[in-house]
Protein backbone atom coordinates (compact mmCIF):
# COMPACT_ATOMS: atom_id res chain seq x y z
CA UNK A 1 0.00 0.00 0.00
CA UNK A 2 1.30 3.45 -0.88
CA UNK A 3 1.96 6.06 1.80
CA UNK A 4 -1.05 8.19 2.76
CA UNK A 5 -1.17 11.71 1.28
CA UNK A 6 -1.24 13.21 4.75
CA UNK A 7 0.40 11.50 7.66
CA UNK A 8 0.34 13.15 11.06
CA UNK A 9 2.63 11.01 13.15
CA UNK A 10 2.31 11.15 16.94
CA UNK A 11 2.32 14.96 17.22
CA UNK A 12 2.40 16.67 20.57
CA UNK A 13 1.16 20.27 20.43
CA UNK A 14 0.93 22.64 23.37
CA UNK A 15 -0.06 26.24 23.97
CA UNK A 16 2.51 27.18 26.58
CA UNK A 17 2.05 24.66 29.36
CA UNK A 18 -1.38 23.52 28.20
CA UNK A 19 -1.02 20.38 26.09
CA UNK A 20 -3.77 20.31 23.44
CA UNK A 21 -2.61 17.21 21.58
CA UNK A 22 -0.68 14.72 23.74
CA UNK A 23 0.41 12.58 20.79
CA UNK A 24 -2.11 12.26 18.00
CA UNK A 25 -1.79 10.37 14.72
CA UNK A 26 -4.02 10.96 11.71
CA UNK A 27 -3.64 9.59 8.20
CA UNK A 28 -5.61 10.54 5.10
CA UNK A 29 -5.26 8.55 1.89
CA UNK A 30 -5.10 10.28 -1.49
CA UNK A 31 -8.61 11.07 -2.69
CA UNK A 32 -10.19 10.28 0.67
CA UNK A 33 -12.42 12.57 2.72
CA UNK A 34 -11.79 12.27 6.44
CA UNK A 35 -14.00 13.99 9.00
CA UNK A 36 -12.58 14.79 12.40
CA UNK A 37 -15.39 15.18 14.90
CA UNK A 38 -15.42 15.89 18.58
CA UNK A 39 -16.66 18.31 21.18
CA UNK A 40 -15.26 21.78 21.76
CA UNK A 41 -11.67 21.57 22.94
CA UNK A 42 -11.12 18.05 21.57
CA UNK A 43 -8.12 19.32 19.60
CA UNK A 44 -9.62 19.28 16.10
CA UNK A 45 -8.73 22.84 15.18
CA UNK A 46 -5.32 22.47 16.84
CA UNK A 47 -4.64 19.53 14.57
CA UNK A 48 -5.64 21.49 11.45
CA UNK A 49 -3.47 24.43 12.49
CA UNK A 50 -0.57 21.99 12.92
CA UNK A 51 -1.16 20.46 9.49
CA UNK A 52 -1.27 23.84 7.74
CA UNK A 53 1.83 25.08 9.59
CA UNK A 54 0.44 27.77 11.87
CA UNK A 55 1.44 25.67 14.89
CA UNK A 56 4.68 23.72 15.36
CA UNK A 57 4.48 20.41 17.20
CA UNK A 58 6.84 19.83 20.12
CA UNK A 59 7.21 16.23 19.00
CA UNK A 60 6.16 14.13 16.03
CA UNK A 61 6.03 14.82 12.32
CA UNK A 62 3.67 16.00 9.59
CA UNK A 63 4.30 14.32 6.24
CA UNK A 64 2.74 15.15 2.88
CA UNK A 65 3.05 12.40 0.31
CA UNK A 66 5.95 10.96 2.30
CA UNK A 67 7.85 14.29 2.56
CA UNK A 68 8.45 15.66 6.03
CA UNK A 69 6.94 19.19 6.08
CA UNK A 70 7.07 19.66 9.86
CA UNK A 71 9.66 22.44 9.60
CA UNK A 72 8.01 24.27 6.69
CA UNK A 73 6.22 27.54 7.52
CA UNK A 74 2.55 27.85 6.56
CA UNK A 75 3.13 29.94 3.44
CA UNK A 76 5.54 27.34 2.04
CA UNK A 77 3.09 24.52 2.66
CA UNK A 78 0.57 26.17 0.33
CA UNK A 79 3.05 25.76 -2.51
CA UNK A 80 3.27 22.05 -1.63
CA UNK A 81 -0.51 21.76 -1.95
CA UNK A 82 -2.02 22.26 1.52
CA UNK A 83 -4.77 24.90 1.61
CA UNK A 84 -7.16 25.72 4.41
CA UNK A 85 -10.50 27.40 4.85
CA UNK A 86 -9.93 28.59 8.41
CA UNK A 87 -12.33 28.65 11.32
CA UNK A 88 -14.36 31.87 11.30
CA UNK A 89 -13.75 32.32 7.54
CA UNK A 90 -11.08 35.01 8.01
CA UNK A 91 -11.79 36.77 4.71
CA UNK A 92 -9.79 39.93 4.00
CA UNK A 93 -12.43 42.57 4.81
CA UNK A 94 -10.93 45.44 2.82
CA UNK A 95 -10.61 43.34 -0.33
CA UNK A 96 -13.43 42.56 -2.73
CA UNK A 97 -14.74 39.02 -3.10
CA UNK A 98 -12.80 38.56 -6.32
CA UNK A 99 -9.63 39.97 -4.79
CA UNK A 100 -9.99 37.51 -1.90
CA UNK A 101 -10.15 34.69 -4.42
CA UNK A 102 -7.13 36.05 -6.29
CA UNK A 103 -5.09 36.17 -3.10
CA UNK A 104 -6.11 32.53 -2.61
CA UNK A 105 -4.33 31.79 -5.88
CA UNK A 106 -1.22 33.67 -4.77
CA UNK A 107 0.98 30.54 -4.82
CA UNK A 108 0.17 30.04 -8.55
CA UNK A 109 -0.18 26.26 -8.37
CA UNK A 110 -1.54 24.74 -11.53
CA UNK A 111 -4.76 22.77 -11.44
CA UNK A 112 -8.46 22.74 -12.24
CA UNK A 113 -9.45 25.68 -10.03
CA UNK A 114 -9.47 29.28 -11.23
CA UNK A 115 -11.92 32.19 -10.91
CA UNK A 116 -14.27 30.75 -13.53
CA UNK A 117 -14.34 27.30 -11.91
CA UNK A 118 -15.02 28.74 -8.44
CA UNK A 119 -17.79 30.97 -9.80
CA UNK A 120 -19.33 27.94 -11.48
CA UNK A 121 -19.19 26.00 -8.22
CA UNK A 122 -20.70 28.88 -6.21
CA UNK A 123 -22.88 31.01 -8.55
CA UNK A 124 -23.85 33.25 -5.63
CA UNK A 125 -20.19 34.18 -5.13
CA UNK A 126 -19.99 35.17 -8.80
CA UNK A 127 -22.88 37.60 -8.28
CA UNK A 128 -21.10 39.18 -5.31
CA UNK A 129 -17.65 39.31 -6.92
CA UNK A 130 -17.12 43.07 -6.75
CA UNK A 131 -18.54 43.54 -3.25
CA UNK A 132 -16.27 44.07 -0.26
CA UNK A 133 -15.92 40.72 1.47
CA UNK A 134 -17.00 42.35 4.74
CA UNK A 135 -20.51 42.95 3.34
CA UNK A 136 -21.52 39.33 2.81
CA UNK A 137 -23.78 37.04 4.81
CA UNK A 138 -22.14 34.26 6.83
CA UNK A 139 -22.98 31.60 4.27
CA UNK A 140 -21.67 33.69 1.40
CA UNK A 141 -18.49 34.39 3.35
CA UNK A 142 -18.00 30.67 3.96
CA UNK A 143 -18.45 29.95 0.25
CA UNK A 144 -15.82 32.58 -0.55
CA UNK A 145 -13.48 31.10 2.07
CA UNK A 146 -13.81 27.63 0.51
CA UNK A 147 -13.39 29.07 -2.98
CA UNK A 148 -10.34 31.02 -1.84
CA UNK A 149 -8.74 27.81 -0.55
CA UNK A 150 -9.59 26.04 -3.82
CA UNK A 151 -7.84 28.80 -5.78
CA UNK A 152 -4.57 27.37 -4.39
CA UNK A 153 -5.36 24.14 -6.27
CA UNK A 154 -4.60 22.07 -3.19
CA UNK A 155 -3.88 18.37 -3.09
CA UNK A 156 -5.13 18.48 0.49
CA UNK A 157 -8.01 20.78 1.39
CA UNK A 158 -8.55 21.54 5.08
CA UNK A 159 -12.03 22.72 6.04
CA UNK A 160 -12.34 24.04 9.58
CA UNK A 161 -15.83 24.32 11.07
CA UNK A 162 -17.71 25.12 7.88
CA UNK A 163 -21.05 24.99 9.73
CA UNK A 164 -20.07 27.43 12.50
CA UNK A 165 -22.82 30.00 13.03
CA UNK A 166 -24.72 29.07 9.87
CA UNK A 167 -28.31 27.91 9.38
CA UNK A 168 -28.61 24.16 8.65
CA UNK A 169 -30.02 24.80 5.18
CA UNK A 170 -26.99 26.97 4.32
CA UNK A 171 -24.61 24.33 5.70
CA UNK A 172 -26.28 21.68 3.53
CA UNK A 173 -25.89 23.90 0.45
CA UNK A 174 -22.19 24.37 1.14
CA UNK A 175 -21.54 20.66 1.69
CA UNK A 176 -23.48 19.89 -1.48
CA UNK A 177 -20.50 21.39 -3.34
CA UNK A 178 -18.05 18.94 -1.76
CA UNK A 179 -18.53 16.04 -4.21
CA UNK A 180 -17.55 18.34 -7.07
CA UNK A 181 -14.37 19.23 -5.18
CA UNK A 182 -13.42 15.65 -4.32
CA UNK A 183 -14.38 14.71 -7.88
CA UNK A 184 -11.23 16.58 -8.98
CA UNK A 185 -9.18 14.13 -6.93
CA UNK A 186 -8.73 16.54 -4.04
CA UNK A 187 -8.15 14.97 -0.64
CA UNK A 188 -10.24 16.63 2.08
CA UNK A 189 -9.83 16.81 5.82
CA UNK A 190 -12.98 18.21 7.45
CA UNK A 191 -13.25 19.38 11.02
CA UNK A 192 -16.86 19.63 12.04
CA UNK A 193 -18.98 19.90 15.17
CA UNK A 194 -22.07 18.98 13.17
CA UNK A 195 -21.63 15.20 13.33
CA UNK A 196 -24.52 14.35 10.99
CA UNK A 197 -23.19 16.61 8.30
CA UNK A 198 -19.69 15.19 8.76
CA UNK A 199 -20.91 11.58 8.53
CA UNK A 200 -22.86 12.42 5.38
CA UNK A 201 -19.89 13.79 3.42
CA UNK A 202 -16.95 11.77 4.74
CA UNK A 203 -15.53 8.41 3.70
CA UNK A 204 -14.09 7.92 7.15
CA UNK A 205 -14.76 9.48 10.54
CA UNK A 206 -12.31 9.92 13.39
CA UNK A 207 -13.64 11.08 16.74
CA UNK A 208 -11.37 12.99 19.13
CA UNK A 209 -11.70 13.52 22.84
CA UNK A 210 -9.18 15.63 24.73
CA UNK A 211 -6.60 15.27 21.96
CA UNK A 212 -6.90 11.48 21.62
CA UNK A 213 -8.63 9.30 19.06
CA UNK A 214 -11.52 7.51 20.76
CA UNK A 215 -13.28 6.07 17.73
CA UNK A 216 -12.61 5.75 14.05
CA UNK A 217 -13.99 3.89 11.10
CA UNK A 218 -15.70 4.12 7.71
CA UNK A 219 -18.56 6.64 7.85
CA UNK A 220 -21.25 4.18 6.78
CA UNK A 221 -20.29 1.58 9.38
CA UNK A 222 -19.97 3.77 12.45
CA UNK A 223 -22.58 3.09 15.06
CA UNK A 224 -24.34 6.31 16.04
CA UNK A 225 -24.73 5.33 19.67
CA UNK A 226 -21.05 4.43 19.96
CA UNK A 227 -20.13 7.72 18.27
CA UNK A 228 -22.34 9.71 20.63
CA UNK A 229 -20.71 7.98 23.56
CA UNK A 230 -17.22 8.63 22.17
CA UNK A 231 -18.10 12.26 21.39
CA UNK A 232 -19.07 13.02 24.96
CA UNK A 233 -16.65 10.53 26.52
CA UNK A 234 -19.31 8.71 28.56
CA UNK A 235 -18.28 5.19 27.56
CA UNK A 236 -14.73 5.44 28.82
CA UNK B 1 -4.04 88.10 -6.80
CA UNK B 2 -1.63 87.48 -3.94
CA UNK B 3 -4.23 85.19 -2.34
CA UNK B 4 -4.68 83.19 -5.52
CA UNK B 5 -0.91 82.96 -5.75
CA UNK B 6 -0.70 81.80 -2.14
CA UNK B 7 -3.23 79.03 -2.82
CA UNK B 8 -1.51 77.92 -6.03
CA UNK B 9 1.91 77.80 -4.38
CA UNK B 10 0.32 76.00 -1.43
CA UNK B 11 -1.17 73.33 -3.69
CA UNK B 12 2.21 72.78 -5.32
CA UNK B 13 3.91 72.59 -1.95
CA UNK B 14 1.19 70.15 -0.87
CA UNK B 15 2.12 67.86 -3.75
CA UNK B 16 5.69 67.80 -2.43
CA UNK B 17 4.43 67.07 1.10
CA UNK B 18 2.38 64.20 -0.33
CA UNK B 19 5.53 62.88 -2.00
CA UNK B 20 7.33 63.02 1.34
CA UNK B 21 4.41 61.42 3.18
CA UNK B 22 3.56 58.64 0.69
CA UNK B 23 6.07 56.20 2.17
CA UNK B 24 5.02 57.00 5.73
CA UNK B 25 1.40 56.34 4.75
CA UNK B 26 2.27 53.07 3.01
CA UNK B 27 4.30 51.70 5.94
CA UNK B 28 1.56 52.63 8.38
CA UNK B 29 -1.19 51.25 6.14
CA UNK B 30 0.48 47.88 5.60
CA UNK B 31 2.28 47.21 8.89
CA UNK B 32 0.78 49.72 11.34
CA UNK B 33 4.28 51.02 11.96
CA UNK B 34 4.70 54.74 12.56
CA UNK B 35 8.18 55.15 11.14
CA UNK B 36 9.72 57.98 13.14
CA UNK B 37 12.93 57.64 11.09
CA UNK B 38 11.03 58.57 7.92
CA UNK B 39 12.17 62.19 7.93
CA UNK B 40 15.83 61.53 8.59
CA UNK B 41 15.81 58.83 5.90
CA UNK B 42 14.74 61.52 3.43
CA UNK B 43 17.71 63.59 4.60
CA UNK B 44 20.01 60.55 4.20
CA UNK B 45 18.86 60.31 0.57
CA UNK B 46 19.57 64.02 0.06
CA UNK B 47 23.11 63.56 1.40
CA UNK B 48 23.46 60.54 -0.87
CA UNK B 49 22.67 62.70 -3.89
CA UNK B 50 25.03 65.38 -2.55
CA UNK B 51 27.92 62.92 -2.29
CA UNK B 52 27.24 61.53 -5.77
CA UNK B 53 27.13 65.08 -7.11
CA UNK B 54 30.50 65.93 -5.60
CA UNK B 55 32.21 62.66 -6.47
CA UNK B 56 30.83 62.00 -9.94
CA UNK B 57 29.38 65.37 -10.88
CA UNK B 58 25.93 63.86 -11.21
CA UNK B 59 22.85 66.10 -11.43
CA UNK B 60 20.60 65.34 -8.41
CA UNK B 61 17.93 63.84 -10.66
CA UNK B 62 20.48 61.55 -12.29
CA UNK B 63 21.79 60.63 -8.86
CA UNK B 64 18.29 59.30 -8.13
CA UNK B 65 19.08 56.39 -10.44
CA UNK B 66 21.54 55.22 -7.77
CA UNK B 67 19.99 56.67 -4.62
CA UNK B 68 16.52 55.13 -5.17
CA UNK B 69 17.68 51.52 -5.53
CA UNK B 70 20.13 51.98 -2.65
CA UNK B 71 17.40 53.30 -0.35
CA UNK B 72 15.04 50.50 -1.45
CA UNK B 73 17.71 47.96 -0.54
CA UNK B 74 18.24 49.66 2.82
CA UNK B 75 14.47 49.51 3.37
CA UNK B 76 14.30 45.81 2.60
CA UNK B 77 17.16 45.01 5.00
CA UNK B 78 15.84 47.40 7.65
CA UNK B 79 12.50 45.59 7.68
CA UNK B 80 13.98 42.09 7.71
CA UNK B 81 16.76 42.82 10.15
CA UNK B 82 15.24 45.27 12.58
CA UNK B 83 11.55 46.12 12.21
CA UNK B 84 10.34 42.50 11.92
CA UNK B 85 11.89 41.81 15.29
CA UNK B 86 10.40 45.00 16.68
CA UNK B 87 6.91 44.07 15.39
CA UNK B 88 7.06 40.89 17.48
CA UNK B 89 7.71 43.03 20.57
CA UNK B 90 4.28 44.67 20.61
CA UNK B 91 2.88 47.98 19.41
CA UNK B 92 5.29 50.26 21.19
CA UNK B 93 8.51 48.51 20.11
CA UNK B 94 8.55 49.66 16.43
CA UNK B 95 7.92 53.23 17.57
CA UNK B 96 10.90 53.12 19.95
CA UNK B 97 13.13 51.35 17.42
CA UNK B 98 12.44 53.86 14.64
CA UNK B 99 12.86 56.74 17.10
CA UNK B 100 16.26 55.34 18.10
CA UNK B 101 17.17 54.80 14.46
CA UNK B 102 16.32 58.42 13.70
CA UNK B 103 18.66 59.64 16.43
CA UNK B 104 21.48 57.31 15.34
CA UNK B 105 21.19 58.29 11.68
CA UNK B 106 21.05 62.01 12.49
CA UNK B 107 24.24 61.74 14.55
CA UNK B 108 26.00 59.67 11.90
CA UNK B 109 25.15 62.41 9.38
CA UNK B 110 26.44 65.03 11.82
CA UNK B 111 29.76 63.16 12.18
CA UNK B 112 30.12 62.65 8.45
CA UNK B 113 28.96 66.01 7.08
CA UNK B 114 29.05 68.44 10.05
CA UNK B 115 26.12 70.70 10.85
CA UNK B 116 26.72 72.97 7.82
CA UNK B 117 23.77 73.80 5.61
CA UNK B 118 23.83 72.02 2.27
CA UNK B 119 21.80 72.36 -0.87
CA UNK B 120 21.39 70.30 -4.01
CA UNK B 121 21.64 72.37 -7.18
CA UNK B 122 19.27 71.58 -10.01
CA UNK B 123 20.57 74.41 -12.18
CA UNK B 124 18.23 76.81 -13.99
CA UNK B 125 15.27 74.54 -13.26
CA UNK B 126 15.38 75.69 -9.65
CA UNK B 127 14.69 79.35 -10.45
CA UNK B 128 12.78 79.48 -13.75
CA UNK B 129 9.05 79.21 -14.24
CA UNK B 130 6.11 80.36 -16.27
CA UNK B 131 4.18 83.57 -15.62
CA UNK B 132 0.41 83.00 -15.69
CA UNK B 133 -0.69 86.53 -14.81
CA UNK B 134 0.49 89.53 -12.84
CA UNK B 135 1.62 88.31 -9.47
CA UNK B 136 1.00 84.67 -10.34
CA UNK B 137 3.72 82.49 -11.71
CA UNK B 138 4.46 78.82 -11.42
CA UNK B 139 8.02 77.62 -10.95
CA UNK B 140 9.03 74.58 -12.97
CA UNK B 141 10.66 72.98 -9.97
CA UNK B 142 7.67 73.21 -7.57
CA UNK B 143 5.45 72.02 -10.43
CA UNK B 144 7.71 69.05 -11.12
CA UNK B 145 7.84 68.21 -7.39
CA UNK B 146 4.03 68.31 -7.10
CA UNK B 147 3.50 66.23 -10.23
CA UNK B 148 6.03 63.70 -8.96
CA UNK B 149 4.07 63.51 -5.70
CA UNK B 150 0.83 62.85 -7.57
CA UNK B 151 2.54 60.29 -9.81
CA UNK B 152 4.05 58.44 -6.83
CA UNK B 153 0.71 58.32 -5.01
CA UNK B 154 -1.10 57.17 -8.16
CA UNK B 155 1.59 54.59 -8.87
CA UNK B 156 1.47 53.17 -5.35
CA UNK B 157 -2.34 53.11 -5.45
CA UNK B 158 -2.29 51.24 -8.74
CA UNK B 159 0.31 48.84 -7.46
CA UNK B 160 -1.79 48.04 -4.37
CA UNK B 161 -5.01 47.68 -6.37
CA UNK B 162 -3.88 45.82 -9.45
CA UNK B 163 -0.82 43.69 -8.83
CA UNK B 164 -0.44 40.28 -7.21
CA UNK B 165 2.08 41.61 -4.71
CA UNK B 166 -0.08 44.67 -4.01
CA UNK B 167 -3.12 42.53 -3.26
CA UNK B 168 -1.00 40.30 -1.01
CA UNK B 169 0.16 43.45 0.79
CA UNK B 170 -3.42 44.55 1.49
CA UNK B 171 -4.34 41.02 2.53
CA UNK B 172 -1.40 40.82 4.93
CA UNK B 173 -2.44 44.22 6.31
CA UNK B 174 -5.97 42.90 6.99
CA UNK B 175 -4.96 39.56 8.50
CA UNK B 176 -1.33 38.40 8.36
CA UNK B 177 -2.10 34.88 9.57
CA UNK B 178 -4.84 34.31 7.00
CA UNK B 179 -2.48 35.68 4.34
CA UNK B 180 0.10 33.07 5.34
CA UNK B 181 -2.57 30.42 4.74
CA UNK B 182 -2.82 31.72 1.17
CA UNK B 183 0.90 31.18 0.60
CA UNK B 184 1.84 34.81 1.27
CA UNK B 185 5.15 35.18 3.11
CA UNK B 186 4.05 38.19 5.15
CA UNK B 187 7.56 39.09 6.27
CA UNK B 188 8.83 39.25 2.70
CA UNK B 189 5.77 41.30 1.74
CA UNK B 190 6.49 43.72 4.61
CA UNK B 191 10.09 44.04 3.44
CA UNK B 192 8.89 44.87 -0.08
CA UNK B 193 6.54 47.52 1.37
CA UNK B 194 9.36 49.15 3.34
CA UNK B 195 11.63 48.99 0.29
CA UNK B 196 8.96 50.78 -1.76
CA UNK B 197 8.45 53.35 0.99
CA UNK B 198 12.16 54.15 1.15
CA UNK B 199 12.37 54.33 -2.65
CA UNK B 200 9.71 57.06 -2.55
CA UNK B 201 11.37 58.80 0.38
CA UNK B 202 14.61 58.87 -1.62
CA UNK B 203 12.86 60.84 -4.38
CA UNK B 204 11.26 63.08 -1.76
CA UNK B 205 14.59 63.71 -0.05
CA UNK B 206 16.25 64.86 -3.25
CA UNK B 207 13.37 67.23 -4.04
CA UNK B 208 13.46 68.60 -0.48
CA UNK B 209 17.23 69.04 -0.68
CA UNK B 210 16.96 70.94 -3.94
CA UNK B 211 14.06 73.11 -2.75
CA UNK B 212 15.82 74.52 0.30
CA UNK B 213 18.87 74.02 2.43
CA UNK B 214 19.16 71.03 4.71
CA UNK B 215 21.37 69.83 7.54
CA UNK B 216 21.50 66.60 9.57
CA UNK B 217 18.68 67.82 11.84
CA UNK B 218 16.29 68.57 8.97
CA UNK B 219 14.60 65.19 9.38
CA UNK B 220 12.50 66.35 12.32
CA UNK B 221 10.60 69.04 10.39
CA UNK B 222 10.28 66.72 7.41
CA UNK B 223 8.76 64.03 9.61
CA UNK B 224 6.30 66.45 11.20
CA UNK B 225 5.00 67.77 7.85
CA UNK B 226 4.71 64.23 6.47
CA UNK B 227 2.98 63.04 9.61
CA UNK B 228 0.54 65.95 9.50
CA UNK B 229 -0.26 65.23 5.84
CA UNK B 230 -0.97 61.57 6.65
CA UNK B 231 -3.14 62.37 9.69
CA UNK B 232 -5.09 65.17 7.99
CA UNK B 233 -5.80 62.90 5.02
CA UNK B 234 -6.77 59.88 7.09
CA UNK B 235 -4.52 57.08 8.31
CA UNK B 236 -3.82 54.35 5.81
CA UNK B 237 -5.34 56.10 2.79
CA UNK B 238 -2.90 57.08 0.02
CA UNK B 239 -5.20 59.49 -1.81
CA UNK B 240 -6.12 60.92 1.58
CA UNK B 241 -2.42 61.58 2.09
CA UNK B 242 -2.32 63.58 -1.15
CA UNK B 243 -5.34 65.58 -0.01
CA UNK B 244 -3.77 66.02 3.42
CA UNK B 245 -0.54 67.28 1.87
CA UNK B 246 -2.44 69.82 -0.19
CA UNK B 247 -4.52 71.00 2.78
CA UNK B 248 -1.31 71.45 4.76
CA UNK B 249 0.46 73.20 1.87
CA UNK B 250 -2.42 75.62 1.24
CA UNK B 251 -2.72 76.39 4.96
CA UNK B 252 0.98 77.18 5.09
CA UNK B 253 0.75 79.25 1.88
CA UNK B 254 -2.17 81.32 3.16
CA UNK B 255 -0.57 81.74 6.57
CA UNK B 256 2.62 82.97 4.95
CA UNK B 257 0.62 85.40 2.80
CA UNK B 258 -0.64 87.05 5.99
CA UNK B 259 2.82 87.18 7.48
CA UNK B 260 5.82 85.08 6.38
CA UNK B 261 6.34 84.02 10.01
CA UNK B 262 2.83 82.48 10.22
CA UNK B 263 3.18 79.90 7.44
CA UNK B 264 4.29 76.89 9.45
CA UNK B 265 2.08 77.88 12.39
CA UNK B 266 -1.02 78.02 10.16
CA UNK B 267 -0.24 74.48 8.99
CA UNK B 268 0.00 73.21 12.55
CA UNK B 269 -3.27 74.95 13.50
CA UNK B 270 -5.14 73.33 10.62
CA UNK B 271 -3.67 69.99 11.65
CA UNK B 272 -4.92 70.49 15.22
CA UNK B 273 -8.33 71.61 13.95
CA UNK B 274 -8.68 68.45 11.85
CA UNK B 275 -7.64 66.32 14.81
CA UNK B 276 -10.25 68.02 16.98
CA UNK B 277 -13.12 67.88 14.48
CA UNK B 278 -12.39 64.75 12.44
CA UNK B 279 -9.83 62.72 14.40
CA UNK B 280 -9.82 59.94 11.80
CA UNK B 281 -8.82 62.41 9.09
CA UNK B 282 -10.67 63.85 6.13
CA UNK B 283 -10.69 60.64 4.07
CA UNK B 284 -10.45 57.68 6.45
CA UNK B 285 -10.17 54.30 4.72
CA UNK B 286 -13.52 52.50 4.65
CA UNK B 287 -12.30 49.45 6.54
CA UNK B 288 -9.94 49.58 9.47
CA UNK B 289 -8.40 46.50 10.95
Amino acid sequence: MSAPLLEVDDVEVAYGDAVALPGLSVAVAEGETLALVGANGAGKSTLLRTVCGLLRPRRGAVRLDGDDVTALPAHARVARGIAMSPEGRRLFPSLSVEENLLVGGYARRRGPWDLAAVYELFPLVAERRSRPAANLSGGEQQAVAIGRALMANPRLLLLDEVSLGLAPVVVAQLYAALPRITGQGTTVLVVEQDVHQAMAVADRVQCLLEGRTVLEGPAERIDRTALAAAYFGVAR
Amino acid sequence: MSWVNAVVQGVLLGGLYALVAAGLSLVFGVMRIVNLAHGVLAVVAAYGALVLGRALGLHPFLALLLVVPAMAAIGYLLQRGLLDRALRGGELAPLLVTFGLAIVLQNVLLEAFSADNQRLSVGALGTSGVRIADGLSIGWFPLLAALTGVAVIAGLGRFLARTRTGRAMRAASDDPEAARLMGVDDRRIYAVATALALATVAVAGVFLGARSTFDPAAGATTLIFAFEAVVIGGLGSLWGTLAGGIVLGVAQGLGAAVDPAYGVLAGHLVFLAVLAVKPRGLFPSAVTA
